[in-house]
């Protein structure tokens, strides 16, 4: 387990290198997108349409933040569960998606697909949203707006805490750390 | 007969929407604080050094604690003596709400049909209310905003007398290894038992609301409880779900009377976050 400074975009080298229970700051540009917007991202897709933002190297952030108060650059914005997801992670990371960040653990169908595609799965800390917001250096709506906290958003983050879940060798942090916390009755 | 024109419940619940998303009661703080000193994993330790550094951060900057500020769950105890005027009280609750969560800068959670157009209300109502009418010509209101990754966790089973008291702690343990590291462990469980389908879930609730550290009035659920918590914390899930000795901070059981043929069991699971404040009128 190592500390990695990371700024976007991702090179392979550098996807390759991360390994599960690494702590990462990740700067640079990222995606927000959720429930709402998955749904409408993969519909694009399947009708051969483009997408908001360029997929190719993309990190997307599954989170729908408070609104911002008056010249605030962003309010809390803390990580929501990562499994909703999961039924559209796939085939994103087939087109291009490099890194998903988020809370909880993931589907196996979306572990594979991280090692078939080279894929990252990070961990934010949940519920710790004030904290985060503050390495969001700027934000804009890109789409959906009518989704309110379900837009996408473009993030400039500076620093952001957290943690390699699932690397591209298939290793996933939760499955290692409950079983080493575990104690049988 | 005291007369309340209902403005001063939209005022109070305003009020809460805003104070109970900003400040986190102290006993769950206190909690978080010991479950750090007892915290085995040195990245549990890291990931709860950061949600009670979060609580600073929150309180100093006036920031909600979590981004989900949740669907507002609202409690009214009401006074037979009371005589609401000037509107309608379910009203008057939604529109505190409103207010509350415009002027707190609080995330609209809520969509209007759930299931084919998920269309965002835009302004967080409505709220869920439970109303109990009680002696006296006071208001009470209990205001819980309530995340939905911890909700999701939640399920109700109708169990039977034959599962007995073993049969409920399976469950309840259960459910929680199921949830792992979705609700935002460490967490706190509501258990229900007893009443109905729908009851058993509603005391699940109520459960929350108990303070962390105050025993329950059963001794022997109070044992029941300190054996769910200690068979939870062996599951190794731990802060975040990334493993740790700390999974949940407290399991505080509900109980009312059931029909001799049912034992209705209801868990509801509250993330780390978990808020709630209360106003007397």
């Amino acid at each position: 387990m190592k500390t990695v400074e990371l700024t976007t975009p991702l090179d392979e080298k550098q996807i390759s290198n991360l390994e599960s229970g690494d702590k990462v700051f990740l700067s640079g540009e990222i995606y927000t997108a959720r429930d709402a917007a998955h749904k409408k991202l993969v519909a694009l897709i399947e009708e051969g349409k483009d997408l908001p933002f360029d997929l190719q190297g993309a990190i997307i952030y599954y989170v729908g933040p408070a609104p911002s108060k008056p010249g605030q650059v962003m309010n809390s914005a803390g990580p929501t569960t990562s499994y909703r997801m999961d039924v559209f992670t796939p085939l994103l990371l087939k087109h291009g998606l490099k890194g998903t960040i988020g809370k909880g653990p993931r589907s196996k169908e979306v572990r594979d697909a991280m090692v078939k595609h080279g894929g990252i799965y990070f961990a934010a800390v949940g519920g710790a949203a004030a904290g985060i917001a503050s390495t969001v250096k700027e934000a804009e709506v890109i789409a959906y707006d009518e989704l309110g906290p379900e837009a996408i958003r473009r993030l400039v983050v500076e620093r952001m805490p957290l943690f390699v879940v699932n690397d591209t060798r298939g290793n996933d942090l939760f499955e290692a750390g409950v079983a080493e916390y575990r104690r049988e009755e | 007969m005291r007369e309340l024109d209902v403005s001063r419940i939209t005022e109070a619940v305003a009020d809460l929407s805003i104070r109970t998303n900003i400040y986190l009661p102290d006993d769950v703080k206190k909690a978080l604080q010991e479950s750090l000193e007892r915290e085995e994993s040195p990245l549990g330790k890291e990931i709860l050094q950061v949600i009670l550094d979060n609580h600073d951060i929150s309180e100093r900057e006036k920031m909600p604690i979590c981004q989900d500020t949740g669907v507002a769950i609202v409690f009214l105890e009401v006074g037979q003596d009371v005589h609401f005027t000037g509107g309608a009280l379910e009203d008057a609750v939604n529109e505190g709400v409103r207010q509350g969560y415009k002027e707190g800068h609080l995330r609209k959670s809520m969509v209007a049909d759930p299931v084919i157009k998920r269309k965002n209300t835009t302004d967080n109502t409505p709220a869920v209310i439970y109303t109990r009418i009680v002696p006296g010509d006071k208001v009470k209101i209990v205001f819980a905003p309530k995340g939905g990754g911890a909700e999701n966790m939640s399920e109700v089973r109708m169990m039977t007398a034959a599962d007995g008291i073993d049969g409920v702690k399976d469950f309840v343990v259960d459910r929680v290894s199921r949830s792992g590291g979705n609700p935002c462990p460490p967490i706190v469980v509501g258990v229900g038992l007893g009443g109905s389908f729908e009851r058993c879930a509603m005391l699940a609730k109520e459960a929350l609301m108990r303070p962390i550290g105050e025993p329950n009035p059963d001794p022997d659920y109070n044992e029941v409880e300190k054996d769910i918590l200690r068979r939870i914390n062996n599951l190794g899930i731990g802060p975040q779900g990334l493993g740790g000795r700390t999974t949940a901070l407290a399991v505080h059981i509900k109980m009312v009377p059931c029909h001799i043929a049912s034992m209705p069991v209801a868990v509801n699971v509250q993330c780390h976050v978990s808020r709630h404040g209360e106003t007397i009128i």
